[in-house]
């Protein structure tokens, strides 16, 4: 009998607003339980990657389909299978000031974790694993631990959440634009200790961004998210560097590229509105692209292989894969090698 | 310049160092929490000094005015009533017996607005509609009617069923302050890494968010304090209050029924009410300074050093908003 | 020679809290030449949204421009009176402050808020004129006419933006200040609108200064670029030589920072910075400075040119010659 997955997002759709707008369309993923891997979820405002987080997390419930941990629905834990649940599921946030209660020192946020799932025995022991945990990130216990959050840059804030995950040593932590509020001199050191947690401590990682240039230096996979639904996946080399989907070519076009003489050639013009989706039949990405074709109007495209691995939701991939039935959702499996 | 650093040393954007979170002595809390001090000092001390049982009838000569007006004598500095009783004595008395009905009325006031309110304000959902429906519904009964009504049919009433009947008035609007509190701090960031962290929801209510409204809770009472003096004096005044206890609505109902007005005797209502004024100024300034404590509207450069990110700056302390005026108007935002 | 439309020269800004004076801008001088867009790139902190601030004289207490002067051609903006200064400012200077789209008033459409800027500097206009200027204010930064009856919430991040951007050229002012004007976008609104503002400021001829912290960003748009740190200009020049030869070791490290979307390298991890509070002595730089050596602990570094119109001030490049006049100086 195999080993059910460590996470298992199965055919999630979020709708608000009475039902008009769709935030998650149908969105399928796979994080296995070994090796760890770093899985990025790619995408614009409105795509749909923070609802993705919110329902990992359990912060909201999904409007259809399920959340499984090692197989078991998430919305349906008992209390002490929910502790578990916290225990193997951490995150990060994109504020590193707002994670921290500012009525307590920054000890606190360390202590609350050491106290709720009993990492330790006594205050001693307590004390080592924080100094532990900070030392990981590059800082030390006293310099820090009685700080309030104020008195503490940014960038430290950061790290010392980072110290508080490497703690509870959780299996998978969705990391929700953990580097867009830092400063770009100081990303590379959380970067880095995103890439030694997986290395070192085995942790897998939900690592959600609209910044693709971290996402290249960061993932192993990618999924680019346009408008709720999957635009193309696969290896993040892959994607990054051929992308398929009209939608990611634009993106990648629009990655500032710091060189004053390659500059960016076309003008490019944005849809009439942005904001949540209207669940409409055909391709969302449609009004905007310039390979239209009458059929992408009609009923929205499934997901094509392209190459190992690499997947678009684009009819011009058709060729590449197995003609969908015609009201098959758009879904993303990936599959990890062992 | 070439060398050292003749100006300032502290680089712009550092966080700043010192430890030095609230400036709970802003000098509006001192001021007002002085005045109340005073009066409860002087139910502390006076009896001290000065002879409570001169607060009984018939226990000093009568109508006696106070010391500098003539015919006052120094025995009775502040003056006698017409039921032989001394006005220095009644406002050591009284003075504390109204911050004491006030206080109680408050605080079981606030512990129910406070269980109502958080439970409210962070479940949403089914217990805020009840909570709330009730609570507006109760602000538009008429209070002081009511407590009229319910204070005259009971025959006699004591100082802790007094409270309790002002305390059901003053609920309502305490929970409502309190649940839309409780409801802007459940969206915080550190709300959602404790529950992350596995915590349950009243460790989160009590543990987490309740230490950051200290400031709120604090004003709420002072407030509801000063309301339900207002209240029971108005009551006292009218005759419905505690008969036992000399409260200084009860001194200003007896002058009342004294004629002390026709009669010139500005001392029997004069004196228990500057007293009150005492007491209810003192209340206000100290809530204007807790309102300044927990809704900084100074723009101290504390806040400008906790602004670090480069993108839109995240948020200073609850309530420390930056003022926004329309583009158009030319003037820019705060930085 | 183009003339200057901005001549900042040794701008100092100081915060008074209350146990000592923080300098945000600590002797700042450039300048800002007609029709070109000099970029003002730092990470947070280092004092580049005060200098905007600074120009329009917007520093609001307990900040204070405590030296130097701001020339808007010829005219020293530190010495004008309230009255002067508002006449200046929208006519001949104009500010897109930070998050300038959350700073439009939710309740007034666009094109009444537009027509407030107009009014207030330049009396009142017939409907018709007005809704004429309006409509092509709208159409010179890429919007619909219909944007015009729209209220605010109905537009996008992107839309807002380019609402603010029309609001600040309507009066056809000489140098416009853009705070971070792409921040809070997504990468392709950020296209957008940065193409919006150089189209704008090309066919406008309006000088531009553009101020934010992402450097790859200010390659695709700036004539000229400015590094600062802590308060100080470490460096100045034309866009193209900042980049093929960045002479600040803080520049290089900011191009350094940039993750490459090309070019997949694990770099070494740099060594936690040692968050620094207090202004070091000598070179303001020095403790994050790989390069660092006696000098620079006990001079600060004057500003050389090292090749035309490209400053340093880095005690590595001791040996170039001074600028001739009005260089930065650190």
């Amino acid at each position: 009998m195999p080993e059910p997955p460590l996470l298992e997002i199965r055919d999630v759709t979020k709708r608000y607003a009475g039902g008009s707008a769709v935030a998650l369309d149908h969105f399928s993923l796979v994080v296995p339980e070994s090796p760890a891997t770093i899985t990025t979820i790619a995408g614009e405002s409105g795509s749909g990657k923070t609802t993705l987080a919110n329902a990992v997390l359990g912060f909201v419930s999904p409007t259809s389909g399920s959340i499984l941990f090692r197989g078991r629905d998430i919305s349906r834990l008992r209390r002490s299978a929910r502790l578990d649940y916290r225990r193997n599921v951490q995150a990060i946030f994109q504020d590193p000031y707002a994670a921290y209660n500012p009525f307590y020192p920054v000890r606190h946020t360390l202590q609350q974790v050491i106290r709720r799932f009993g990492l330790a025995s006594s205050r001693s022991e307590a004390r080592e694993l924080m100094n532990d945990a900070l030392a990981m990130v590059g800082m030390r216990g006293e310099d820090v631990l009685d700080k309030h959050p104020h008195q503490l840059s940014g960038g430290q804030r950061q790290r010392i959440m980072f110290a508080r995950a490497h703690l509870v040593r959780p299996r998978l932590i969705v990391a929700d634009e953990p580097v867009s509020m830092i400063d770009a001199s100081l990303r590379a050191t959380i970067i880095d200790i995103m890439l030694r947690m997986r290395d070192e401590d085995g942790i897998s990682f939900l690592y959600i961004t609209h910044d693709l240039s971290t996402a290249y230096q960061v993932g192993n996979e990618i999924v680019i998210l346009y408008a709720g639904r999957v635009a193309e996946s696969g290896e993040v080399t892959t994607v990054l560097e051929q992308p398929k989907h009209p939608y990611v070519q634009l993106l990648i076009d629009s990655v500032p590229v710091p060189d004053p003489r390659r500059r960016w050639q076309e003008q490019i013009s944005l849809p009439p509105d942005d904001g949540p989706y209207q669940a409409a039949p055909g391709c969302l990405y449609a009004a905007r692209c310039p390979h239209r074709m009458d059929r992408c109007d009609e009923a929205a495209p499934a997901l094509y292989e392209i190459g190992a691995a690499h997947r678009a939701a684009c009819y011009l991939y058709e060729g590449g894969g197995p003609a969908p039935a015609a009201d098959a959702p758009a879904t993303t499996t990936i599959a990890h090698g062992g | 310049m070439t060398t050292g650093n003749p100006l300032g040393t502290l680089l712009p954007g550092a966080p700043p160092t010192s430890t030095r979170r609230l400036a709970w002595l802003n000098w509006k809390l001192a001021v007002g929490g002085s005045m109340v001090l005073a009066v409860v000092g002087l139910g502390l001390v006076g009896p001290l000094f000065w002879s409570t049982r001169l607060a009984r009838p018939a226990s000093s000569p009568p109508d006696l005015p106070p010391l500098w007006a003539h015919g006052g004598t120094a025995a009775h500095p502040l003056g006698t009533e017409s039921l032989g009783r001394d006005i220095l004595a009644l406002l050591i008395v009284g003075g504390p017996a109204s911050l004491r009905v006030g206080a109680i009325a408050a605080g079981v006031g606030l512990g129910v607005a406070m269980l109502l309110g958080f439970v409210a304000g962070y479940f949403g959902g089914w217990i805020d509609d009840v909570v709330r429906v009730l609570a507006d519904a109760w602000v538009t009964i008429p209070a002081l009617a009511v407590m009229v009504v319910l204070a005259a049919t009971l025959s006699s009433i004591t100082v802790g069923t007094e409270a309790f009947l002002l305390a059901l008035f003053s609920w309502p609007m305490a929970t409502r302050m309190l649940r839309s509190q409780m409801l802007s701090m459940r969206g915080r960031g550190y709300v959602k890494m404790a529950r992350l962290s596995g915590l349950s929801n009243f460790s989160i209510m009590f543990r987490e968010i309740l230490p950051n409204m200290i400031p709120y809770v604090v004003a709420s009472f002072v407030s509801a304090m000063a309301v339900a003096i207002m209240a029971a004096t108005s009551l006292e005044a009218l005759g419905l209050g505690p008969s036992q206890t000399p409260t200084l609505g009860l001194t200003i109902y007896y002058a009342i029924q004294g004629s002390a007005l026709l009669r010139g005797m500005w001392w029997w209502w004069g004196l228990p009410l500057v007293l009150l004024v005492i007491i209810f100024s003192g209340l206000f300034i100290m809530s204007i300074g807790l309102d300044e404590v927990s809704n900084p509207r100074l723009k101290r450069y504390a806040q400008r050093a906790r602004r670090r990110a480069p993108r839109r700056p995240a948020r200073g302390t609850a309530g420390a908003g930056r003022s926004r005026t329309a583009v158009g108007s030319g003037v820019g935002t705060d930085q | 020679m183009k003339p200057a439309v901005l001549e900042v020269e040794a701008l100092q800004v100081h915060y008074q809290t209350a146990t000592e004076v923080a300098v945000a801008v600590n002797g700042v001088s450039f300048q800002v030449f007609a029709g070109e867009t000099l970029g003002l790139v730092g990470e947070s902190g280092c004092g580049k949204s005060t200098t905007a601030m600074a120009i329009l004289n917007l520093v609001q207490a307990p900040g204070r421009i405590a030296g130097g002067s701001i020339r808007l051609n010829g005219q020293d903006l530190t010495t004008l009176s309230q009255r002067r200064l508002r006449q200046v400012r929208w006519r001949e200077v104009a500010l897109i402050p930070q998050g300038a789209m959350d700073s439009l008033n939710p309740v007034v459409r666009v094109d009444d808020q537009v027509a407030e800027v107009i009014q207030a500097h330049e009396g009142r206009l017939s409907r018709s004129a007005m809704s004429d200027r309006i409509a092509e204010l709208l159409s010179l930064v890429g919007l619909p006419g219909r944007v015009a009856r729209l209220y605010p919430h109905e537009l996008s991040g992107g839309m807002k933006q380019r609402v603010c951007i029309a609001m600040a050229i309507a009066l056809q002012p000489a140098l416009l200040v853009a705070d971070e004007p792409t921040s809070a976008l997504d990468v392709v609104v950020q296209r957008v609108v940065g193409q919006t503002l150089l189209d704008v400021t090309s066919r406008l001829g309006v000088a531009m200064i553009l101020i934010g912290h992402d450097i790859a960003l200010q390659a695709q748009l700036v004539d000229r670029m400015a590094v600062m740190y802590a308060g100080s200009i470490l460096e100045i020049g034309p866009v193209e030589t900042m980049f093929d030869q960045p002479q600040h070791p803080y520049t290089q490290l900011l191009i350094a920072s940039i993750p490459s979307i090309t070019e997949r390298r694990r770099r070494p991890a740099e060594t936690p910075v040692r968050e620094v509070q207090h202004r070091p002595s000598g070179c303001v730089f020095r403790l994050r400075c790989p390069h660092a050596f006696d000098r620079c602990r006990e001079e600060v570094p004057v500003a050389r040119e090292t090749s035309p119109g490209h400053v340093v001030a880095c005690h590595l490049h001791d040996d170039a010659s001074q600028p001739a006049g009005g260089g930065s100086r650190a």
